[in-house]
């Protein structure tokens, strides 16, 4: 019950399937996938790739001129590995244009611009090759918003929403995502030397089994302070998970009529699908 | 008498009448092709699961001409199929409907309603108030819909009523990955509940599960027939689209009683008296918040007590 499990097997054969029905339901075959040449992307692929085949799969690598060489050689790793569509596309020229009119912008602030010019470079493909836009997050950025608001976190459907990081290596070496991709140390790759653990403050292993007991099994804070974990670090986490919130939501709509959508305006997504 | 069942494991399209029509009509092909006897088809697979606001656009009274459509599609192969029926007062059920040689035999409207979790039923559907078994040219059964049977009275009732076996629609979301276990923990728990329930009422067990997504939620399947020894008799795929086909000889349900007569031997004055006295125990929330509603005051009213009055002892009939 403690630990978090990873049937690799059943969990590959369910995310396979959900990406088959749920991308052949919008009478679509295809799917666009941005390659960061991290582990998340790169299992996401290879689970479109195995569902749909791999020519049913568009990679998009979107570089920037600070991005370490390896993320690139990576993504090209995958690409090879499972023989999908790729285009490789430099968003240095872009970002540059903008923020030579903003030259004092922070990392944070350029790193979301990144993320977000990638989103849209990705919708874009979405049309041109009438494929949908496959989503990379997992459950534990998701909870702990450590991901860009309509950038990273933007997609049409996402197959790793629901698995804890522990859970993406396990599967990612399951489906034989490059060892060197699983092993590496988690990074945006927003600048450089920029780490996740580094500069969330803690390792995903070790949140992860916190989210697991607070989130899956609603294990309240004093259950988790006797199973060992620091007050303090239980608290913050309960904190992110709060104040990241809004990221998990659409946009607040000011209710005036009677019928208000998402409030009492209810239909599923996959309506009449 | 031996029959042969047939469950069609299918993935409708959520909130599409005609699409699922045409899928009820091509699996009644099918079933007659695989000269089966009887189909059963998942819960709410006419409409799809997650309907949440299209419940009453896709709603049909008896008179509909789906429902007519239905009926005439029976005399080729009867069959229980899965449905939003509206009463005349305009309530919208999740209903059973147990269709046979041109005619409506039996509707069972789902009692228990989930309401929490991933689930909102009771937001949208009225809760059916009735459990009770029918008579089919194949011999007495009972409908019960996917919840329903994860309230053990449900079953307790259909088996005392003769039910010889319990046709149970489902749409069942996968849930719950686990180590070491070829299928999630949901279907794990489904399957315990089959075998028990076969075993221990011994009667058939008619598990129709459904398969596919709705907004990233998925279906299990894993359809089965038990039968009242506990032995699976068929079973369909985890995760996928499957149709499965499997003889139900009835006598095996008279040996089994032979061999463990318990449901001769079960005591239903004995369970009467003492719900009754656990209805009037104070503190007792769910019987409490029961008791209030009119349609158990109804009941009561037929056998009127006054208060404090000691738990009736004798035998009631």
């Amino acid at each position: 019950m403690s630990h978090i499990p990873t049937n690799t097997t059943l969990l590959r054969e369910i995310l396979t399937g959900f990406i088959r029905n749920e991308v052949q339901k919008t009478g679509m075959t295809r799917v666009v996938v941005g390659l960061s040449g991290g582990v998340d992307s790169a299992l996401s692929a290879l689970l479109a790739a195995e569902a749909l085949g791999p020519t049913n799969v568009l990679a998009i690598l979107m570089p920037y001129r600070s991005s370490h060489a390896d993320s690139q050689a990576h993504a090209e790793m995958v690409v090879n590995k499972c023989g999908i569509e790729s285009l490789l596309i430099d968003i240095s020229p872009q970002i540059d244009a903008y923020f030579e009119r903003f030259p004092d912008a922070d990392s944070r602030r350029r790193g979301n611009k990144m993320a977000r010019e990638r989103m849209t470079i990705l919708y874009d493909h979405s049309m041109r090759w009438n494929g949908l836009v496959l989503g990379t997050s997992n459950k534990t950025e998701l909870l702990l918003g450590y991901g860009t608001l309509y950038g990273d976190m933007a997609s049409a459907i996402n197959p790793l929403g629901d698995l804890y990081k522990t859970q993406i290596w396990a599967l990612a070496k399951a489906v034989g995502v490059p060892e060197v991709i699983v092993t590496k140390v988690p990074s945006a790759d927003l600048w450089l030397g920029q780490t996740d653990e580094g500069e969330l403050g803690f390792t995903y292993r070790e949140v992860d089994k916190l989210l697991y007991l607070m989130v899956d099994q609603r294990y309240t804070k004093p259950e988790l302070v006797a199973a060992g974990f620091p007050e303090r670090f239980v608290e913050d986490i309960a904190m992110r998970i709060m104040m990241s919130q809004f990221k998990r939501r659409l946009p607040v709509i000011a209710k005036v009529s009677q019928r208000t959508i998402d409030r009492d305006f209810r239909y599923s997504r996959d309506w009449g699908k | 008498m031996s029959i042969r069942v047939a469950i069609a494991q299918i993935n409708p399209k959520l909130g599409d009448l005609q699409a699922n029509l045409s899928l009820y009509d091509e699996k009644v092909g099918q079933g007659m092709k695989e000269r089966a006897d009887f189909l059963l088809f998942p819960e709410l697979s006419l409409t799809g699961y997650y309907l949440r606001d299209t419940v009453p656009s896709l709603a049909l009274t008896m008179k509909s001409a789906e429902i007519t459509r239905l009926k005439q599609l029976s005399r080729q192969l009867p069959f229980g199929a899965g449905l939003v029926e509206e009463s005349a007062d305009h309530r919208f059920f999740n209903a059973a409907v147990y269709f046979e040689d041109g005619e409506v035999r039996h509707v069972h409207r789902k009692v228990y309603l989930p309401t929490y979790g991933m689930f909102d039923e009771q937001r949208y559907f009225a809760a059916g108030n009735r459990i009770r078994a029918f008579e089919s040219k194949f011999g007495r059964l009972a409908l019960l819909i996917c919840e329903d049977l994860w309230h053990p009275s449900t079953i307790n009732v259909a088996a005392l009523d003769g039910a010889l076996a319990v046709l149970c629609p489902s749409a069942s979301p996968l849930r719950g990955v686990v180590d070491e276990q070829v299928q999630d923990d949901n279907a794990r728990y489904w399957e315990m509940i089959n075998r028990n329930y076969a075993e221990t009422y011994s009667l058939f067990m008619i598990y129709g599960n459904r398969c596919g997504f709705e907004d990233g939620v998925g279906f299990w399947g894993g359809s089965e027939i038990v039968d009242p020894f506990g032995q699976r008799v068929a079973k369909a795929k985890y995760y996928e689209e499957d149709f499965i086909v499997a003889e139900i000889p009835f006598e095996s349900v008279r040996r089994k009683r032979t061999i463990s007569p318990l449901l001769r031997d079960e005591d239903i004055d004995l369970t009467i008296n003492e719900l009754m006295r656990i209805r009037e125990r104070p503190g007792e929330p769910k019987a409490v918040q029961k008791f209030k509603s009119s349609k158990v005051q109804r009941v009561v009213k037929a056998k009127p007590r006054k208060r404090r009055q000691p738990p009736l002892r004798r035998k009631l009939r």
